[in-house]
Parts: structure tokens; C-alpha cells; sequence
């Protein structure tokens, strides 16, 4: 009797299934499909990082060379200036896909838009937010940021960039069917970036005080733990809502 | 229960039962809030630390307390477009924002009046007066949202999803700005002991808050109101209404 019942479940199972390998491919295919296409339009990739060192260049000569006053206030800088650059990135996030219709095809996938639009995000902070990490300590270098405090800022601005990549998606998802969203994305999103900042650049000033930095680094890391299990149900529902209108 | 909520679905229902209840919150609004004034303003003893000073408080807090209120009410009435489709609760929060907004900026403009004679500057990065300022920010960012769209049911559903993401931002936004500040700045001036206020003081406070409140409901019911004639106006009932006024 029970090996009856077993081998009908299974059965039901198997017949219940989707066809090759369902959620798994279809995530796979979509971080495949945009990395590749990042990589072929290399400024896209490369004008953020750019935008970084230019930004960076513009304090010292507008405030003041003296290394003492930079040092000061160069966690803050870099931090600010990082996030401006991630925030500029977003706007082509769905654009393109938008633009060629390959965003409905997303939305008519039988799999959970959600995950998709995770996959996604996840290759524009790979693309973005993870070299911005990277080159922030040779920018560092440059405003006299005291030294003990770098590995902390590569680390911090990682984290706390997969957080802005994902609450940034929001916004870019809901502007992303208008035709001039450039400056609203970034009144939608700026004042959600603000807890994200405060733990970052507090954390770089806390290695440079010696104070506490695993405390603001696993703040950064609650922040994004929520903002992976939120922002994704968000961005689904408004690309739907882009779609439609 | 289901009987209600599907009445609430009708406008035309919500038309006549606002049109009952709006005139009770306008008075309600217009004797706390005149009673709360002049208790305040001439009867209330003076701080002894602050003088007359304080009594910006008796606008500054309840104008503060409305600015939060509204924006969870965003929220709510947000959630409840988004799940059970009623219209009324879209309408609702296309009238509250820009009133949360003028609430937020009230409570940010008297907070920098009562700076200059506290502590002898317009503004200071105080913890609250910085979260009030991101909590403008939102509120700009969902009336700017709302109308950017062309078609006004995805306005509706854009502006809906971005007032629960910013619901759900706020609690963080608020502890994550109190850190900052007490990792930052030494407190210079703390507001005297808000919960040891006495008794003649804190009742004209309650009193204003409570009329803040009616002056809410009254004006969200009116403009509600204004907005239903506005979005059914090629309905019937309200073409009827209009000839029986000619």
C-alpha cells in the first residue's frame, strides 16, 4: 500500500514539474545574460568609476589641500561620493531591458519575477558597487586617509553597496517607464540611503578612532540581510506597475 | 464585516457618509484648537528655564505628531489600494500627502524659530530635526512620483508601493539618525524633561494635539470629497448631483 502511495506522489511530482530545471536555469540564464551585456558596453561599467575619481578630485581643490583637514573628512567623502556614483549607475539598470521589450519577456517567465530582479541587481553591484569598494582606497590615498582605516573602507562600501544597489533598484524600477526619471530616481532613493551612509562612513571613522567596527560592519550587514528579503518583492511589483503604464 | 468593507468600495457611499461626519470634526477641530491656543498661549505657566518661549511647542508638537501620522496613514491606505482595489483609499492618500508634507514643513519651520531663542541658531543637525527633514524628503518623493505617471491608475500604484517601502524606512532611518547624532555631537541642549511637564502645561499640548487630529480628519474628508467628484465626474450620480445644484 505505502509503496503504491510512494511511487503515485512521485509520480504527481515528476509530472508537476517544469521542464529543465526551472528556477535554477532561468536565474543562472539571467546573471549570464547581463553580465555579458555589461561587458560588452565596458563605459557603462567604467563611467562610475570614473565619476568616483573626478568627484574625489574636486574637494581638495575646492575646500583645501592641507592633508590634516582631509584626512578629517575624507571617510565622509569617499562615502558620499561612492554613493552618488552608484545611484548614477542605476538609471540604465532596466532601461535597456525596458527599451527592447526583454523586460516583459522577464515578467512572462513562469518563474518568480523577484528572484530574477535579484539576479539582476546582483550583477550590477559585481559590476558596480564591488569595484567602486575596490578603488576607494587608492582615492583614500590621495585625501590622506589615515592609514588602518582601508580594508575597513573596501569592506564597508562592499556591504553597504549591495544594499544601495537594492534599495536603488527600487527606485529605478518605478521610474524606469518614464521618460525623464534621471532626477526623480534620485529623490526617491537619496532619502533611503541615508542609514546605509551612516554605517558606512561611521565605520571608517570608527577604524580610524579604534572604536568598535565589527558593530557598524554588522549593522551594514542587518541593513542588507533586510534589504534582501524586502527589496526584491518590492522591485518586482514596480516593474509590473512600469509595465503596465 | 465584508458588508462594510464592500460599502466602503462604492464612492458614492463614502460621499454621503463623509458629508454626515465632516461637519462634527470640523467643529471638534475648531473649539480644541481654539480652546488649546488660548490656554496656551496666555494661560499656561511660563518654563522657567525657557520662558515663553516654549510655547511654540503647542504648534511644533502636534504639527510633528500629524507629520508621522500621515505618513503611516500613506501606507495603510496604500496597502489597502494595493490589496483589495478601493478606490476611496487612493483618493484618501492623493489628498493626505500634500498635507503631510505642509504638516512636515510646519513642524521643521517652528522647530527653527524655537532654535533661535533655545539655542541661539536657526538650525542645529539635532537627531530630530535631521529626521524630520528625511521624513520631507519622502514625502516629496511620493507626491513627485505621483505625478510623473501619465496614467493615473500606475501613479496610484507606483505612489502605493513607494509610501510602504518608506513606511517600512522610517523606524530605521530614525534609530540610524539617533546614532549618528550621539556619535557626533555632544548634546548641547536637551528640550527640559518633556515627560515631567506639569499638569497646566501638558493638557493645553493634548488638547492641540487632539485638535490637530480632528482638523486632519475634517480636511481629508472634504478634499476626499473634492477628489470623488473630480475622478467619477462622468458617472451618473454625480452629473444628477450636479443639475439638482443648478
Amino acid at each position: 500500500m505505502s509503496a503504491t502511495d510512494g511511487a503515485l506522489t512521485k509520480e504527481i511530482r515528476v509530472a508537476g514539474e517544469e521542464p529543465r530545471g526551472g528556477l535554477a536555469v532561468a536565474v543562472w540564464a539571467t546573471l549570464k545574460r547581463d553580465l555579458m551585456l555589461l561587458l560588452r558596453r565596458r563605459s557603462e561599467v567604467l563611467n562610475p568609476l570614473v565619476f568616483f575619481a573626478i568627484v574625489i578630485t574636486l574637494f581638495p581643490i575646492g575646500i583645501s589641500p592641507d592633508p590634516a583637514l582631509l584626512a578629517a573628512i575624507a571617510p565622509g567623502l569617499l562615502w558620499v561620493a561612492a554613493l552618488l556614483a552608484a545611484l548614477l549607475s542605476l538609471d540604465s539598470l532596466f532601461r535597456a531591458d525596458y527599451d527592447d521589450g526583454s523586460l516583459e519577456q522577464l515578467l512572462l517567465t513562469p518563474q518568480p519575477l523577484a528572484l530574477l530582479a535579484l539576479a539582476k541587481v546582483a550583477v550590477h553591484w559585481l559590476l558596480t558597487g564591488l569595484p567602486l569598494a575596490l578603488m576607494a582606497p587608492v582615492l583614500g590615498l590621495m585625501l590622506a586617509l589615515p592609514a588602518g582605516s582601508y580594508v575597513v573602507l573596501a569592506v564597508s562600501l562592499a556591504l553597504g553597496s549591495a544594499s544601495l544597489s537594492l534599495i536603488g533598484a527600487i527606485g529605478a524600477a518605478l521610474t524606469v517607464g518614464l521618460s525623464r526619471g534621471g532626477v526623480l530616481l534620485s529623490l526617491l532613493v537619496l532619502p533611503l540611503y541615508i542609514p546605509v551612509l551612516i554605517f558606512g562612513a561611521g565605520a571608517v571613522q570608527a577604524a580610524i578612532f579604534g572604536d568598535g567596527v565589527l558593530a557598524h560592519l554588522a549593522i551594514l550587514g542587518a541593513l542588507l540581510a533586510l534589504a534582501l528579503i524586502f527589496a526584491p518583492l518590492a522591485i518586482a511589483a514596480s516593474l509590473r506597475i512600469s509595465i503596465n503604464g | 464585516m465584508w458588508a462594510f468593507i464592500n460599502k466602503l468600495r462604492s464612492p458614492k457611499w463614502f460621499y454621503g457618509i463623509s458629508a454626515r461626519l465632516q461637519p462634527w470634526f470640523w467643529a471638534a477641530a475648531l473649539i480644541l484648537i481654539v480652546t488649546g491656543t488660548i490656554w496656551g498661549l496666555a494661560f499656561a505657566p511660563a518654563d522657567y528655564q525657557q520662558g515663553n518661549s516654549f510655547r511654540i511647542i503647542y504648534v511644533h508638537v502636534p504639527a510633528a505628531f500629524l507629520a508621522q501620522s500621515i505618513f503611516v496613514s500613506l501606507a495603510v491606505t496604500g496597502l489597502v489600494f494595493m490589496v483589495w482595489k478601493i478606490k476611496i483609499a487612493d483618493m484618501a492618500a492623493t489628498v493626505m500627502a500634500p498635507l503631510g508634507a505642509a504638516m512636515t514643513f510646519v513642524a521643521l519651520f517652528s522647530g527653527a524659530v524655537w532654535g533661535v531663542p533655545t539655542w541661539g541658531t536657526w538650525w542645529m543637525w539635532d537627531a530630530r530635526l535631521t529626521s524630520m527633514l528625511i521624513l520631507l524628503f519622502l514625502y516629496l518623493g511620493v507626491i513627485a512620483l505621483r505625478g510623473a505617471f501619465a496614467s493615473r491608475d500606475s501613479a496610484s500604484r507606483a505612489a502605493s508601493v513607494l509610501a510602504m517601502v518608506g513606511v517600512i524606512n522610517i523606524p530605521i532611518i530614525k534609530y540610524s539618525v539617533d546614532w549618528w547624532y550621539t556619535l557626533h555631537q555632544p548634546a548641547t541642549f536637551t528640550v527640559t524633561g518633556r515627560a515631567a511637564m506639569p499638569m497646566e502645561m501638558w493638557l493645553p499640548l493634548l488638547i492641540m494635539v487632539l485638535g490637530f487630529y480632528s482638523f486632519f480628519i475634517a480636511l481629508t474628508l472634504m478634499r476626499t470629497r473634492s477628489e470623488i467628484l473630480r475622478r467619477e465626474s462622468n458617472k451618473r450620480w454625480v452629473r444628477e448631483l450636479a443639475e439638482e445644484a443648478n
